[in-house]
């Protein structure tokens, strides 16, 4: 039997033979895991997604978390959690709404019950069903009792005490045994779904390798969880979901941060240059810095700046050096580095400048995603500053992002912005990992000789005499002879490089500066648009991480009989040569986005064609459905109207 | 010849580049004269400016040093002395406010085999730019910092500083101004510096000395330099310049000699009771309690306690090396880190790409 709704499945199932188990096959499953931020759902849905991934589902992830380390236990304000999605077949998004939310403490149920649609499975740990926990977060009754939770399908599973029971021989005191009560979840959450358990032993073992006792009782736990769940006759069902056709090839799964940092180190190898990070801690963007800085065997050299100016500005200093110099941040940070992404403008100096965007504005929401960064990574600078903006569209892409930020940073000697964003950073899908021999070749070619003479005939290096083709000016590297030269943020003058205050020559070099930036279009190739029939007259335009949601949104669409295109940008400035005319081809241009409006904007104010924007600043991505709904409302009124 | 050891060679593309540019323009001159050190851009300094002659200190000096030009870098921030980098002919950078030391701070983490200098001013370094400067001191990055310190904000046109002496009556000050001044070299002291040195511009020699010692000194090196702003703050440092006075006001420091000075050594420096240093009259103490200058002593207290013997007003300024204790530079142990991560793991991508779970999908 074949079913896309686990609850009915389980209905059925479950009533017909309550004491012999049985197998249900899906073809795709949400389980939310919700708990305390102190209970490790961050690190059980990690390793529930690894044990997927190497299962061969393809899936997408959504860890939401709040900003607080250890916020009040058992409060609503530290209530974290992780959503997973895997399925027989590809996905594009984390899933609109879990079918199965894991709720660890009745504050993780309050905080996520709505979201869990009716019938849905819920499984909570009784045990911290207290008064004095119900309390905290309001419930006057125990919601596990008074009936509020009969439209679900409430398994109420002692999880704490089973815990303390199967470790009751490990030595381990009781609150340190209670930890590994997220272990027991995750064996008892494996069982149901069929997932293999060797990785997660393996994990523990050497996450624990130090603390052999910690080890053996996790992995104790974890065993006990997945026994229960053969054993007990409270779930009498366990599901099936297929391994996902994938193109042949390897795999592993990675999140966003993970393949940013991985696209640098490759831009590193692929360039032959060394990489410099100058970073300033911040969320979400600390753990490429992590990541990079594991990495000092391919010459990568990370530096933990004193803030985010030092950061930028550090990673200037090495890029002046010959180095590929990288910042990573978050949008406060960027606010922080803009005078010095000017300099790297002037300068026109390579430079990766990374914004994770969280939501805004100020401090902000710092652990929640949104693309509202847009136009401050276009405008957010004085004078015209024109820097090249990339985005990447899902956690995987993050890879082929940064390679492709750094190809046009070290082309064109400017400044790029690569746009990533909360989601992706956390979020993680499985990814075929590339031949290193295919990867571009990023080689660049620094100047060693004298490029012009002096009106007597003496040899010189103009530092801002420019290739005709990329207008990019020579990289003259100190300890290079003959080639000195200074740069600075003075306006320069046309070819020398020498300070200029001339009007001409200033409006000359914003001219240059401008036609760099738009002459990238040249090497980006077209707009990349999916329609499959060809008969859309409406599409859906996106950029950044709302690739995965449109996308699904497309394909429901699609599946309803209408036709509908997406149209995807990577890069953002400049836009592909032929967007104009592309977008022109549509009668409705719909435009959804994580902010309230921006690249709207933009689209509109650049090519005059009349893009409706639809905006949500929730500090999550877009639910699918939702955005199927809008567009299926404008397709039907634009075909309404021309049939 | 070179006297100062620079560090560990590039590779890679950069050193091919290198390599390239020695055979299409010859080896590497390092016998360099000061007119060597000279570009073709017109210096603009206020005529009669302290900057004229630093400049030419410095351009006199480097030579000495056996370093070719186009391995030296300027790196400097905003203001009047930040226009340094263009009258010199070595590889420069002009950047922004009070940015210089952190610019500094990742070409010489990456470059270990350039020499780096940042020339700086008072309003540079010590306000917009004073987080850099703290934390660069404090890694001991192997670079030098010039900071030229005329208690005045002169490119804006004549704002105190944060080096100005209290009630200093200016036009953003009208009626005096109210915060109470850095004193640089206790601040460089407090962050730890390993090496701090103080100098006058018109000095040649006291200035070449202690420009000397900085450069020879691996890792960070402060100099702060009196330099006069003849428009906004003329005769700042008279009572150290003239003759007279500046004998009797400033304390001459000399590694391994005692500190006495003033007309005919009549005055001399003696430890206080509180484990600070106090001024004495010579012919008042016995000659063993005059306090025998030792910059290389570990705790920066010593130091700091000389620092500390001058006031606003200038009166009691030690002039020379404060401190010169070898600790190890920040580029070094990050060069060191990188190498042993090589040595302990070869860099292979496609490993790294794969990492440790992985699984095939096969056609």
């Amino acid at each position: 039997m074949t079913t896309t709704d686990p609850s009915v499945a389980a209905s059925t199932a479950g009533g017909s033979t309550p004491f012999v188990k049985s197998v249900v096959e899906l073809d795709r499953v949400v389980i939310r895991l919700a708990g305390d931020s102190g209970d490790g759902m961050q690190l059980t849905g990690n390793r529930f997604t690894s044990e997927t991934a190497s299962f061969g589902n393809d899936l997408s992830t959504l860890p939401n978390f709040p900003a607080e380390i250890r916020a009040p236990t058992g409060t609503l304000p530290g209530v974290s959690s992780f959503q997973l999605h895997f399925a027989d077949h590809d996905i594009m998004t984390p899933g609109d709404a879990p079918d199965v939310l894991v709720a660890m403490n009745p504050a993780a149920l309050k905080a996520n019950l709505s979201d869990l649609p009716g019938g849905g499975l819920l499984i909570v740990d009784a045990d911290e069903f207290t008064p004095r926990n119900l309390a905290k977060v309001g419930y006057a009754v125990n919601p596990l009792e008074d009936g509020s939770l009969d439209g679900w399908q409430l398994v109420s599973v002692p999880l704490t005490t089973l815990t303390l029971e199967a470790l009751a021989d490990s030595g381990l005191g009781k609150k340190e045994a209670e930890r590994s009560k997220n272990m027991f979840t995750l064996g008892l959450l494996s069982w149901m779904y069929h997932r293999p358990t060797e990785g997660t032993v393996r994990f523990l073992e050497r996450q624990f390798r130090r603390k052999p006792e910690i080890a053996a009782a996790n992995i104790a736990a974890f065993r006990a969880g997945y026994n229960y769940g053969d054993t007990t006759e409270a779930f009498a069902v366990s599901y099936e979901i297929k391994p996902a056709p994938m193109a042949p090839g390897r795999y592993r799964n990675i999140s966003g941060n993970q393949a940013l940092a991985l696209g640098i180190v490759a831009a590193g190898q692929r360039s032959g240059l060394p990489v410099f990070l100058g970073a300033y801690p911040i969320t979400p963007a600390s753990d490429i810095l992590h990541e990079l800085s594991r990495h000092k065997s391919f010459g990568v050299r990370t530096f933990q700046a004193e803030d985010e100016i030092a950061g930028i500005a550090s990673a200037i200093g090495a890029s002046f050096g010959g180095a590929l110099g990288v910042t990573t941040t978050s949008g406060p940070g960027v606010s922080l580095k803009s005078e010095a992404l000017g300099l790297a403008i002037m300068t026109e100096l390579p430079l990766v400048v990374v914004d994770v965007q969280r939501g805004g504005p100020s401090t902000g929401l710092p652990t929640k995603t949104e693309q509202s960064d847009l136009l401050q990574a276009m405008f957010g600078r004085n004078g015209e500053a024109p820097v090249p903006v990339v985005a990447p569209r899902s956690p995987a892409d993050c890879f082929d992002a940064a390679l492709e930020a750094a190809r046009i940073a070290l082309t064109y000697r400017t400044p790029v912005m690569l746009l990533s964003d909360g989601y992706l950073a956390n979020g993680a899908e499985p990814w075929q990992i590339p031949d290193v021999e295919e990867l571009p070749d990023l080689s660049v070619e620094f100047a060693t000789e004298p490029n012009a003479a002096t009106p007597d005939g003496t040899p010189e290096f103009q530092p801002y005499l420019r290739d005709p083709e990329t207008l990019a000016r020579p990289w003259a590297i100190p300890g290079t002879s003959g080639m000195q030269h200074r740069i600075g943020g003075l306006e320069k003058a046309d070819k020398t490089g020498n300070i200029s205050y001339d009007p001409a020559n200033h409006d000359l070099m914003t001219r240059l500066r401008q036609a760099k930036v738009d002459g990238i279009a040249a090497s980006i190739g077209p707009t990349d648009v999916d329609d499959p029939d060809g008969n859309a007259s409406v599409a859906v335009i996106g950029w950044g991480s709302t690739y995965g949601p449109i996308g699904a949104a497309c394909r429901r669409i699609r599946r309803s009989g209408r036709s509908v295109a997406q149209i995807h940008l990577r890069h953002l400035n400049p836009f592909p040569a032929d967007l104009g005319e592309v977008l022109r081809r549509y009668d409705r241009v719909i435009c959804p986005e994580m902010n309230l409006g921006q690249l709207s904007m933009l689209l509109r104010a650049k090519y005059l064609v009349d893009v409706e924007s639809h905006t949500q600043v929730r500090g999550l991505p877009f639910r699918a459905a939702e955005l199927a709904a809008v567009v299926q409302d404008v397709i039907d009124s634009t075909t309404g109207g021309t049939q | 010849m070179t006297t100062i050891d620079l560090g560990m060679p590039a590779d890679g593309p950069i050193a091919d580049a290198i390599a390239r540019s020695v055979e299409t323009q010859g080896e590497k001159q390092t016998t360099l004269k000061a007119k060597d050190l000279k570009t073709d851009q017109e210096v603009r300094w206020c005529p009669g400016c302290g900057d004229y002659v630093i400049l030419n200190a410095v351009q006199s000096f480097l030579p000495s040093l056996g370093i070719a030009r186009e391995d030296m870098v300027i790196v400097s921030g905003i203001g009047c002395s930040s226009r340094f980098p263009y009258y010199m002919n070595t590889y420069g950078m002009h950047s922004i406010h009070g940015r210089a030391p952190a610019i500094a701070t990742g070409l010489a983490a990456s470059r270990p085999d350039l020499s780096v200098w940042v020339v700086t001013g008072d309003g540079d370094a010590l306000s917009i730019g004073g987080n850099h400067l703290i934390h660069t001191l404090r890694r001991n990055v192997n670079l030098k910092i010039l900071l030229f310190n005329n208690r005045i904000y002169g490119l804006t046109k004549g704002q105190y500083s944060p080096t100005s002496e209290v009630g200093k009556v200016t036009k953003s000050t009208p009626m005096g101004s109210l915060d109470h001044p850095f004193n640089p070299v206790s601040l460089a002291l407090g962050a730890d510096a390993a090496f701090v040195g103080r100098a006058m511009d018109s000095d040649r020699k006291g200035l070449t000395e202690v420009l000397r010692q900085a450069a020879e000194h691996q890792g960070t090196a402060l100099v702060e330099i009196y330099q006069n702003c003849n428009i906004f703050n003329d005769g700042a440092f008279d009572l150290l310049k003239d003759p007279t006075t500046g004998v009797q006001w400033s304390i001459p420091l000399v590694h391994g000699e005692p500190l006495v000075f003033g007309p005919d050594g009549a005055s001399c420096v003696v430890r206080d009771e509180f484990g600070g240093l106090r001024i004495a009259e010579t012919n008042q103490v016995d000659a063993s309690e005059i306090v025998v200058h030792d910059a290389t002593r570990e705790d920066p207290s010593y130091a700091f306690a000389l620092s500390r013997l001058s006031s606003q007003d200038l009166r009691y300024t030690p002039m020379g090396v404060f401190r010169s204790v070898q600790k190890p530079t920040y580029d070094r142990m990050m060069a060191d880190q990188v190498e042993e991560a090589r040595t302990s793991a070869p860099a292979d991508l496609g490993a790294l790409l794969a990492g440790n779970d992985t699984w095939t999908v096969s056609a």
